[in-house]
């Protein structure tokens, strides 16, 4: 994208009837570290890869829980995403304690929809520059939602946001016709699998990946650790029938030591982007 | 948020009397008196008469105290008629927002109820009840539900509840010959007997009963009538025998 005079601020339409403040939000989106959902009948997953600034830094917090049958998991401005969680969090527990029920994923999505497409009619506010994947059950099953800095929210089988997220929903392209009746473990495998697509090339650690899931009878929780890295063992010494392009880490005893460095290919990208 | 209900402009004087006379109603003038409710094998069964009192006068003989509320649920509802009506509006506006929604969820009777309490005793701090006492019943995917509220915001969920004298009269009754799962004619006549009891007993009851259904198909109310009722006690004939100089 280019420059252009219609792109000062989000209350001006350019001629072509785009709105290019929420474009530029939108490529926010696409800068931050990538983020995944993929859901089955009963059970949804989230996951994503939280690479630390430096080794002295802590990891910076991408998946919320909002509630035990809601959780949403953050792509670009973590910031904003933090600030919509709170309020996604408020509304959950305002429901919970007026009519002792959850909230209905879909109606929060809506509210959050709703609360995005404010600022991009207001010329004293900037549009939210965050995707947010929501998952959670209601009356009618498992569902994961992808909502949008323009206000759009869809519903998916399956859905990546974020740096080399392509990669990941190539993966979840050719694998999503599974998912519908996949066990829980499956899917978690499957979330890890496409996480690995979008390191290109680095070794797959629970120390750089965060799962989450929420299903009937499970209520939303991040996985700790060790789980994760013995899921990620399990699959790991089984080689892969269908190696990836550009991907020779299949085995365990990978060197690994130029990936390790952590090179992120995001040059130059601002602290509150990653 | 919609699920608060809207205050009107005229409430806001203050809630506890500080230099000037309190605005709003102190005391009920319209109202009804027990209802009474059970869960049955399909569902649930409500009972109500068709009085409307003002006082000690039994002026309306044709108020319907139990209405159905969404596709999922009953409210019967004692106390001061003209706050049942208020309390319909907002539960109107409720589930209108819930349909609007149209996404296939439904607020239940767990839901509507909880709301209720919510409305009755946020109503209560601030020292301006809806004074009545509802019981909210209902089925949704096969639960059957059932609770009470009271106007300063007690509630609680049984399988039989019942309002005001209903309480002391016919929930004994309820306590010993309800059981799971009882049939609908059983239950029908569960409730007449209890009925029958506050129609004796109650002075503010009339000869003139409603009852409801609500099951899984939804809810049925049938035509009100009367119950027999049986005054030939031997005691009755000479009510003065043993007490002279009464009339």
């Amino acid at each position: 994208m280019f420059r252009n005079q219609y792109d000062t601020d989000v209350t001006t339409w350019s001629p072509a009837g785009r709105l290019f403040q929420v474009e530029y939000a939108m490529e926010a989106v696409k800068q931050g570290s990538a983020a995944i959902g993929l859901r089955s009948r009963s059970h949804v997953v989230l996951a994503c890869v939280n690479k630390a600034n430096n080794e002295l830094s802590s990891h910076q917090k991408k998946i919320f829980k909002v509630d035990d049958h809601i959780g949403v998991a953050i792509a670009g401005l973590t910031a904003d995403g933090r600030v919509l969680s709170r309020y996604m969090r408020s509304e959950c527990i305002n429901y919970s304690f007026t009519y002792e029920a959850p909230l209905p994923v879909g109606r929060l999505v809506v509210q959050l929809a709703d609360k995005a497409q404010v600022c991009t009619q207001r010329s004293w506010k900037r549009p939210y520059g965050v995707g947010l994947l929501v998952a959670g059950l209601d009356e009618s099953g498992a569902h994961l939602y992808y909502n949008c800095p323009s206000g759009n929210y869809f519903e998916y089988q399956a859905f990546a946001i974020g740096s080399r997220s392509q990669a990941a929903k190539t993966y979840l392209e050719r694998k999503f016709e599974t998912f519908v009746d996949s066990s829980r473990d499956d899917l978690v495998k499957h979330a890890l699998i496409a996480i690995r697509e979008t390191l290109q090339g680095e070794t797959l650690k629970s120390s750089i990946c965060t799962i989450a899931v929420v299903g009937v009878g499970e209520a939303f929780h991040i996985l700790d650790q060790e789980t994760v890295q013995q899921m990620i063992n399990a699959f790991e010494i089984v080689a892969e029938d269908e190696p990836p392009a550009a991907d020779p880490g299949t085995s365990a005893g990978e060197g690994g030591a130029t990936a390790e460095g952590g090179a992120p290919a995001e040059e130059g990208a601002a602290p509150m982007e990653i | 948020m919609e699920f608060a209900p809207k205050q009107d402009q005229s409430e806001n004087t203050v809630s506890i009397p500080v230099g000037g006379p309190i605005q709003r109603t102190q005391y009920p003038y319209v109202t009804g008196t027990s209802v009474v409710a059970i869960k049955y094998k399909d569902g649930i069964l409500m009972a109500a008469d068709m009085g409307g009192s003002y006082g000690s006068t039994l002026r309306y003989k044709s108020v319907e105290r139990i209405k159905p509320i969404g596709k999922h649920s009953l409210l019967g509802g004692s106390g001061e008629i003209s706050d049942f009506q208020e309390i319909l509006r907002y539960l109107d506006e409720l589930i209108l927002n819930d349909n609007m929604w149209d996404d296939g969820n439904s607020l239940g009777p767990k839901e509507v109820h909880s709301y209720l309490t919510r409305v009755m005793y946020n109503r209560r701090n601030k020292f301006d009840p809806l004074w009545n006492s509802l019981v909210l019943g209902g089925v949704k995917k096969g639960q059957k539900y059932l609770g009470m509220v009271t106007m300063i915001g007690v509630n609680f969920e049984d399988n039989h509840v019942a309002t005001g004298f209903g309480n002391h009269l016919a929930r004994p009754i309820l306590r010993d010959e309800w059981h799971e799962d009882i049939s609908f004619e059983d239950g029908v006549k569960l409730l007449e007997k209890c009925m029958r009891v506050l129609l004796y007993r109650d002075r503010s009851a009339v000869n003139k009963i409603q009852i409801s259904k609500l099951t899984e198909e939804g809810a049925t109310s049938f035509p009100p009538y009367s119950l027999k009722t049986y005054w030939g006690f031997s005691s009755f004939h000479n009510p003065t025998v043993g007490a002279e100089g009464s009339w």
